[in-house]
């Protein structure tokens, strides 16, 4: 749920922000009490004993409970503080295991968001209610990933990589900064989030997938076989954990079930999609799903491939 | 307490210098001044160069303001832009704020105070003044070669790799590497001075609070500046040679740039904001009548301040990907910060409780860094804490937390000093009331600033922006008029001083009626500061046991006690 923005912060719309206002309210209203106690104090004192004709003042006394009271009792405000900025800190820094990983690459002067399917975008789309956790890079110099409305940033640092995560909580648009100096268009970084439904966000990574500008499908399907096939499957007629691509377009195939199919297009989308309802005789039942991995585009472009290796 | 009996040499120190007169007329000549060994003339050489220095980067503030006027282009394309924030930074704090007041203030005061002749080193402490003009000749040149746009930070890789002129980069870090030496002979020649030099009778326990910062921040000056000087020569190198120790490219670390530039840098925070408090602390003191409350507590919490600035510095850097461990201990020890700083704040507000209240000008920006650095230590607290961080860490907040500490601490108290002591540094006296309006114009023009600035930078707005989204608009125009307050307000403290400088009336010895040290010689001060060396038999506040002829009352519109 989005709540509305207030005076002081940008409307919430990540996990963190209901704690995070809930801390920086508490800090805030600590202050204000603090800073009306000591300059009301003060400026009660300065009209009390402005200077009169003939009054001196009072030579200063010494008031050791006073004085510790006052060195003693701010260690445990502040010991109150830490704990709670260290616990919400913790909770930040240390993603979920299951969270949809999503490469950013920074320079000057832009964004590239990566999606595990291999598609990209100029501003970062998210699912919503899904914890995200963006791995982050930088091509030049040193620039920062800043969402107000998440209540996140990190620095995105060259020659290393910089995580940082959050689940959206509500659909809709919000900024991204670079918060790093960056150079002359450093504040020509500012680009969109768009959270969005997990069917919009599925929707989103098919449509935006496709085959690199200049490449061919199948070549596209080729990369793509590199990029996941590969160590499975060869091309050569080996055999390694599965059967190899060579010559089987088209072939019929005997399962381990003794059920006989024919390699078309159906079989293998239903192969990438759901391994394990057929699997060809002789070969361990191991191969992971790559649903949500593999959009339809990328899978048009396997079987394109595939078709073609003999 | 000005019991004296011990006669000093009187005469003529071999120099052609009179040390019994005035010693703007001790000596003439050009020479007499370049070559000066006088504390109290390089203490005005130093005022006028830092002043200088104050305007120049004021004129960039004002420009980096009008920029931002509007969304978009306003006056200057985004370059000039990042140069002019660039150039704002590094003269507000290599050429103003750290050695503003040790170098004008301490080095003219901090010796009378001691009831000595002069500084330890003299001819150290006029070095310094001209290294110091030597490293403000390099910022000089680097600006000649098309400025840096760096940021007043450095951070490495883009300071190695930016398009800008190498030679601007270049110059402009060996200028602030030069200024390190002069802040290092500076406080190295304090902490002899307080060491050997303090009249008979002035134990530790009597020395003024303004010595006491003064003692602190040298201390720091010595130890960290050295730092700032590798790392500067390291970005050089770096630069020049491709060492590969910060670019990436290279095999280097860039966030090694981070902890090196902080590990100086956040010390030289304290190098800048405890002089400053040293100065409130003698206002405070001389316009209440009345010792400083805690005095003890005040002067520890100066040197407790000096080692915490020391342990402190990653906090700068909660988002640059240190580990967790690293960020918990660094925000641990941010909050041990407050403790010595709310001492200072809660000791002088005790100090008013009381006393005797005038509302002289200095008095005004007492009170006004009272106002202002509480805001900006209690803004700190947001800052300190780890979670609330993330989200402040690098947007207006955070360039208002530091424009709280910085200009409402530092900058106040440099106002309030120079307002303070400029009877007894040149003998004239100014225009009470037109000083106070300009106290009130900064005061006022400051909070329409950077109050507008802490709403932007929650709400989200990073900072060193050339342009922004349209909900910040309107407080980036506020903000804007708030500087304009603030430049009329200093046009006016500029123009009341200078109209005391060649029409003032004739100070008395100790207009405010102070029962400190340094009123207690001829306004201005004889050349060796004291006809006879003076022999303390009380401490600086102690105004029950001060005279009344020590207490001479001078200031007209002051009397009335």
């Amino acid at each position: 749920m989005t709540q509305e923005p207030t005076f002081q912060l940008p409307p919430a719309m990540s996990t963190f922000a209901a704690r995070y206002d809930e801390t920086y309210y508490f800090i805030y209203w600590l202050s204000v009490l603090l800073f009306v106690g000591i300059i009301g104090a003060a400026a009660y004192f300065v009209w009390k004993y402005r200077r009169r004709p003939g009054v001196d003042a009072e030579p200063t006394g010494h008031n050791a409970i006073l004085e510790a009271s006052w060195t003693i009792a701010p260690i445990i405000i502040l010991a109150v503080m830490f704990h709670v900025g260290f616990r919400g800190y913790l909770d930040m820094a240390i993603a979920p295991g299951n969270a949809l990983e999503v490469r950013v690459r920074a320079w000057q002067w832009g964004w590239d968001f990566e999606y595990p399917n291999g598609a990209h975008s100029n501003d970062l789309k998210v699912p919503v209610n899904k914890p995200v956790k963006l791995i982050m890079s930088s091509n030049d110099v040193i620039h920062s990933l800043f969402v107000p409305a998440f209540r996140i940033k990190k620095d995105v640092v060259p020659g290393m990589y910089t995580t940082v995560w959050f689940e959206a909580t509500s659909t809709g648009e919000t900024d991204l900064f670079c918060a790093e100096y960056c150079g002359k268009d450093h504040s020509a970084m500012m680009r969109k989030v768009f959270i969005v439904t997990d069917d919009e966000f599925q929707k989103f990574l098919e449509e935006s997938s496709g085959p690199p500008s200049g490449m061919s499908t199948e070549d596209w399907g080729k990369k793509i076989y590199g990029e996941k096939c590969k160590s499975c499957h060869s091309l050569d007629g080996s055999k390694v954990i599965g059967p190899t691509f060579k010559h089987v377009w088209g072939e019929m195939v005997t399962m381990t079930n003794g059920e006989i199919v024919k390699v078309d297009e159906n079989y293998v989308r239903e192969s990438i999609l759901d391994p394990l309802a057929k699997v060809v005789a002789g070969y361990p039942p191991v191969m992971p799903t790559f649903k949500g991995t593999l959009g339809d585009k990328e899978i048009d472009a396997l079987i394109k491939f595939i078709q073609t290796v003999k | 307490m000005t019991a004296s009996n011990i006669a000093t040499s009187g005469g003529h120190d071999g120099h052609g210098v009179d040390l019994n007169a005035n010693y703007l007329k001790a000596a003439s000549g050009w020479r007499s001044w370049v070559f000066t060994l006088d504390h109290k003339r390089i203490g005005m050489m130093y005022l006028a160069a830092v002043s200088l220095a104050f305007l120049a980067g004021g004129v960039f503030a004002l420009l980096v303001r009008l920029e931002l006027m509007s969304m978009g282009r306003t006056i200057m394309g985004p370059e000039m832009y990042n140069k002019m924030f660039t150039l704002h930074g590094l003269i507000m704090v290599f050429l103003f704020i750290i050695p503003a007041i040790p170098g004008s203030l301490a080095n003219f005061i901090l010796p009378m105070q001691l009831g000595a002749k002069d500084v330890a080193f003299p001819k150290l402490n006029l070095l310094s003044f001209w290294v110091y003009c030597v490293g403000a000749i390099f910022a000089l040149i680097s600006i000649v070669y098309g400025a840096v746009d760096t940021g007043w930070t450095f951070y490495t890789p883009y300071s190695l790799t930016n398009p800008q002129a190498q030679t601007a980069v270049i110059s402009l870090v060996l200028g602030a590497f030069i200024l390190g030496f002069s802040s290092i002979l500076t406080g190295l020649n304090f902490i002899v001075t307080i060491h050997t030099l303090r009249a008979p009778g002035l134990t530790w326990k009597r020395l003024p609070l303004f010595v006491w910062a003064t003692y602190a921040t040298s201390i720091i000056q010595v130890l960290a500046t050295p730092v700032l000087a590798i790392t500067l020569l390291l970005l050089v190198f770096e630069r020049i040679f491709g060492l590969g120790i910060f670019d990436p490219r290279l095999g280097g670390d860039p966030v090694l740039f981070q902890h090196f530039f902080w590990f100086y840098s956040h010390p030289a925070v304290y190098i800048m904001i405890v002089p400053g408090m040293g100065v409130i602390s003698e206002i405070i003191a001389t316009f209440s009548r009345r010792a400083i409350f805690g005095y003890f507590a005040v002067a520890m919490s100066s040197l407790a301040l000096a080692l915490l600035g020391f342990l402190v510095w990653a906090h700068h850097m909660f988002v640059a990907g240190m580990s967790e461990f690293a960020t918990m201990l660094f925000s641990a020890l941010t909050f041990l910060v407050a403790i010595p700083s709310g001492v200072k704040v809660f000791n002088w507000t005790a100090t008013l409780y009381k006393g005797s209240i005038s509302l002289a000008p200095p008095m005004l920006y007492a009170l006004a860094f009272l106002f202002l650095f509480t805001i900006g230590g209690l803004t700190g607290l947001f800052l300190g804490t780890l979670s609330v961080d993330i989200h402040l860490h690098d947007t207006y907040f955070v360039v208002a937390h530091f424009h709280y500490v910085m200009m409402g601490g530092t900058v106040m108290g440099f106002f309030g000093g120079v307002l303070y002591w400029w009877p007894k540094m040149l003998g004239k006296l100014y225009n009470v009331k037109w000083a106070s309006i300009s106290a009130g114009l900064i005061f006022v023009g400051f909070n329409v600033t950077f109050l507008s600035q802490f709403i932007m930078g929650s709400r989200g707005m990073p900072r060193r922006y050339y342009d922004y989204l349209p909900q910040f608009e309107l407080l980036h125009r506020v903000s804007t008029v708030g500087s304009w307050i603030i430049g009329l307000g200093v046009m006016i403290t500029v123009g009341v001083l200078i109209v005391s400088l060649f029409k003032g009336k004739a100070a008395p010895p100790n207009p405010w009626g102070s029962a400190a040290l340094e009123w207690q010689t001829e306004s201005p001060p004889i050349a060796q500061n004291f006809a006879e060396t003076p022999i303390i038999t009380r401490g600086p506040y102690d105004y029950h046991l001060a005279t009344k002829a020590e207490l001479y009352d001078g200031f007209p519109t002051q009397r009335g006690g």
